[in-house]
Order: C-alpha cells, then sequence, then structure tokens
C-alpha cells in the first residue's frame, strides 16, 4: 500500500476524457428517450385489453428483464450481424442493449402506475362518453405518471451509469476513454478513479434535484 | 309527457348469480324516479345498466323512443361507438365522486365537452362557469379538487355531467361517502334540478329526499320492483311485508317529534 497518486498525467489528458464524456451524455440522451418513451408503449400494451397487443408486450419484458445489457450490447455486436447480415456500428449495439432493457423495466413502472389509479377514474371517464383510449390518454396516464416520476428518473439514473458498458464494444465514452489513458501513460489507478469523480459529480446535482422535484409533486397533492 | 327512457325485460347476472330478474320501467320527461331497496337489490346495477356501465344480459333499453344496440340471431350487441354517444346524453354521479384529480374544477367540467364533444375552449369554458354557477361553486372553478370538501366535490361532480346537456341525470348513492352535516347542500342541488324539470333516476337511503321530492319512488327487492307508486302511497301506506320491514329499519333511531 505505498501508491503515490499521480493525476498530473489524467489532467494533461483532460480533453481525451472530455470527448469521453460528450460521448457518454449523447448516448445516455438517445438511450434514455428511447427507453423512457418506448416503456410507455409497451407499459400501455402490457395493461391492454386486447390479446394480440399484451402478450406480446409481456415477452418483450419477460425477455428483456431477464438477460443482461452487457450480453446483449455484446449480443447485437458480434452475433446479430452473423445472424442477419446487417452492419451494427458499437454505437447501435449499445443503444439497442440499453434501451430496449431500459424500455423493459420502465413498461412496468408504468404499469404499475396505471394499475394504482382508482377504477373509479375509468368510470367517469366512460361516464361522460369518452373511449377507452381517451381515457387513458387524458385521465390515467398524467395521473399514473406523476405518481411514478420517482421511480422514472430512478431509471434515468440507472441509465446514464449503463452508459459505461457500451465501452466493451468500444463506444468512445468515458470509461472508453479512460481505458486509453490508462493503457499509455500506466496510470489505470488514477484513471479509473477519475471516471468514478467524473459520474460522481455530473450525477450528484441530478440526483439532489429530483429530491427537490418529489418535495413540488408532493405538494399538489 | 313524453317518454324519455323505457326498459324492457331487464336482465343482468354476473357470472352465475342473476342481480337484475326482469325490470321494467318507463321514465317520462321531468320526471324524479328513486330507487330505493337494501343493500344486494340491484338498485345501483340497474342505474348502471341504464347507460351501459354494465351491460345487460336481456332486455331493451330505449332512448327516446330508440333502441339502444341492435339484434342479431335473438341477442342483443352493442358497439362501443354507440354507447360512448348515449353516455354523453345520460348524465352519472357516483358515489365516490371520482374527479379527475390532476384538472381544477372548472377543467373537470370542460373535459368531457371538449374531448367528447368537440366544444371549442371557449364555448366550453362558458358552459363550465354556467353549471358551477348552478351548483353554487362559481368561485371556486379555478381550485383542484383535492382543496374541496366531499359536499362540494360532489357539486362539481354534477355540475361535470350536467355540462354534457343530458336528458337525463343517474345518481347512484351520491350522498352515502358524505359527512351527514354535507349531505343537505348536495340533496338542494338535487331537489333545485329536479324543480327545473330535469329528469332523473335517484338511488339513496334518503328518505326525505323520496318522500319529498320524488314523483315516485320504486321499491326494489331481489332483483325485481316490488312496489311502486307515489312516495307518501309508497313510504306512508306499503303494501309488502319486505317494505315495511326495509322502512321500519330505516327509522330505528328517530328523534322523538
Amino acid at each position: 500500500m505505498n501508491h503515490s497518486w499521480d493525476f498530473a498525467t489524467i489532467f494533461q489528458n483532460w480533453p481525451v476524457l472530455w470527448v469521453g464524456l460528450k460521448g457518454t451524455l449523447f448516448i445516455f440522451l438517445v438511450t434514455v428517450v428511447l427507453g423512457l418513451a418506448g416503456g410507455l408503449v409497451v407499459g400501455v400494451c402490457r395493461y391492454a385489453k386486447s390479446q394480440a397487443l399484451k402478450w406480446p408486450a409481456m415477452a418483450f419484458v419477460e425477455v428483456f428483464r431477464n438477460t443482461p445489457v452487457l450480453v446483449q450490447i455484446i449480443w447485437f455486436y458480434y452475433a446479430f450481424p452473423i445472424l442477419t447480415g446487417i452492419e451494427v456500428n458499437p454505437f447501435l449495439a449499445a443503444v439497442l442493449g440499453i434501451s430496449l432493457n431500459t424500455m423493459a423495466f420502465s413498461a412496468e413502472i408504468y404499469r404499475a402506475g396505471i394499475q394504482s389509479v382508482e377504477p373509479g377514474q375509468w368510470e367517469a371517464g366512460k361516464a361522460i362518453g369518452m373511449t377507452y383510449n381517451q381515457t387513458l390518454r387524458r385521465i390515467i396516464l398524467p395521473v399514473a405518471i406523476k405518481r411514478v416520476l420517482p421511480a422514472l428518473t430512478n431509471r434515468g439514473i440507472e441509465v446514464f451509469k449503463m452508459s459505461t458498458l457500451a465501452s466493451v464494444v468500444a463506444y468512445v465514452e468515458t470509461l472508453n476513454q479512460a481505458k486509453l489513458i490508462a493503457d499509455l501513460n500506466f496510470n489505470p489507478i488514477e484513471a479509473y478513479t477519475a471516471v468514478a469523480v467524473i459520474f460522481f459529480v455530473v450525477l450528484y446535482p441530478v440526483v439532489q434535484g429530483t429530491y427537490v422535484l418529489e418535495r413540488i409533486l408532493r405538494k399538489s397533492d | 309527457m313524453s317518454e324519455i327512457v323505457r326498459i324492457e325485460n331487464l336482465h343482468k347476472s354476473f357470472d352465475k348469480l342473476d342481480v337484475l330478474k326482469g325490470i321494467d320501467l318507463s321514465v317520462s320527461a321531468g320526471e324524479t324516479i328513486v330507487l330505493l331497496g337494501s343493500s344486494g337489490s340491484g338498485k345501483s346495477t340497474m342505474l348502471r345498466c341504464v347507460n351501459f356501465m354494465e351491460v345487460p344480459s336481456d332486455g331493451r333499453i330505449y332512448l327516446h323512443g330508440d333502441l339502444i344496440g341492435s339484434e342479431q340471431n335473438g341477442r342483443m350487441n352493442y358497439r362501443e361507438s354507440e354507447l360512448c354517444t348515449l353516455r354523453t346524453r345520460i348524465g352519472m354521479v357516483f358515489q365516490h365522486f371520482n374527479l379527475f384529480p390532476h384538472m381544477t374544477v372548472e377543467q373537470n367540467v370542460m373535459e368531457g365537452q371538449l374531448t367528447v364533444l368537440k366544444r371549442s375552449q371557449t364555448e366550453a369554458r362558458d358552459k363550465a362557469r354556467a353549471q358551477l354557477e348552478r351548483v353554487g361553486l362559481a368561485d371556486k372553478a379555478l381550485e383542484y379538487p383535492a382543496r374541496l370538501s366531499g359536499g362540494q366535490k360532489q357539486r362539481v361532480a354534477i355540475a361535470r355531467a350536467l355540462a354534457m346537456d343530458p336528458d337525463v341525470m343517474l345518481f347512484d348513492e351520491v350522498t352515502s361517502a358524505l359527512d351527514p352535516e354535507l349531505v343537505g347542500e348536495v340533496l338542494k342541488t338535487m331537489r333545485q334540478l329536479a324543480e327545473e324539470g330535469m329528469t332523473m333516476l335517484v338511488v339513496t337511503h334518503e328518505l326525505g329526499f323520496a318522500y319529498h321530492v320524488a314523483n315516485r319512488v320504486l321499491f326494489l327487492s331481489d332483483g325485481a320492483i316490488l312496489e311502486q307508486g307515489e312516495p307518501q302511497q309508497v313510504l306512508k301506506a306499503p303494501k309488502t311485508k319486505r317494505m315495511r320491514e326495509f322502512l321500519d329499519g330505516h327509522s330505528l333511531f328517530k328523534l322523538p317529534d
């Protein structure tokens, strides 16, 4: 235990990390939007009366919830092109793995939210002549989403950290760039510590923000 | 007087349980009919069949003489779009108000007008204001339901139903979830509606309301109408033992005169 910390090489290579952080933020934005929006669609289908919507949605959720994201990314990158002949670049493989998994998890969150809305709300919509879809869109979802917002922001934080898995297929993001720095400068301890610090610095204020959001939402109830 | 609703041989069963066993009723314009009966007698189910919240197992329902649904091979068929249109013409108020919590009082009253009747924002707002005025809550238009008392919530729910310009209003035990001191304001609103000529079907345990406001009282027992007639006659001189027992149960602990 006599490691002498030396972050000088990290600071010298800051532009390399900065490129990585931009890659992290980009893939986060794409996967969080796809994952949470797609999850809403799957979650609604999961709750639908129509068996033709319900069963595929259920199968989707079970497949992607019960397989590791890391394996999915590797599978989309190495196996999928061989099976289908369709070229998949690192970005696409990582986006598929992370957003499909996020869709599956958030679908369950939305479904729980929809189920938490009192049956009387469906009845009230129906009684003034609204169709199932109108009641769902205008009455049930706004109430449900407000209720599950804390769980959804939690998912978002999870997605942000999951983005590091994209490094396994050499997508240019923070962890991948740190690995590059470590290999060239023989300083893995500092390089990977820097990654952890960067993630903490970005996420901590965001998480604090979500607490404020939760408090505001509770107040309006 | 013209007939608004006609119910013929209405049956409803849930799985093996027969809740309604053949009900016939004709409701004239401007009439207030009170449905009485013990819990499990089928009075709420009957009410809920009129606007197809529950789809009848058998029988026919007519609105303004038009048969709801179409008959195929001896069975009634109902299209969802037809039922949605029907429900805009039959207002319903529930025991638990069921106001939309994420909308203001005014938005609650505007919602059906905008989404279903496709009225303009201005028209819907004017109409909402007018109906809130009618139930005495014009000053609460911009509040959220969570800030209202139970009685106020129920009057908003009445305004929400009235804003659709229904031909009939259904009231399903609308005062049963209220504190006793708030029951009066809701009954007063309902009486005012009756006096304005609204056609109403009311399921309630408020015998005083039935006595003073109803044109006709129906007593349901075991899924069928056991007695009916003018309130003075049915409530003061019941013909059946079952009805007498029901009325006695309601006046066990009356204050002495």
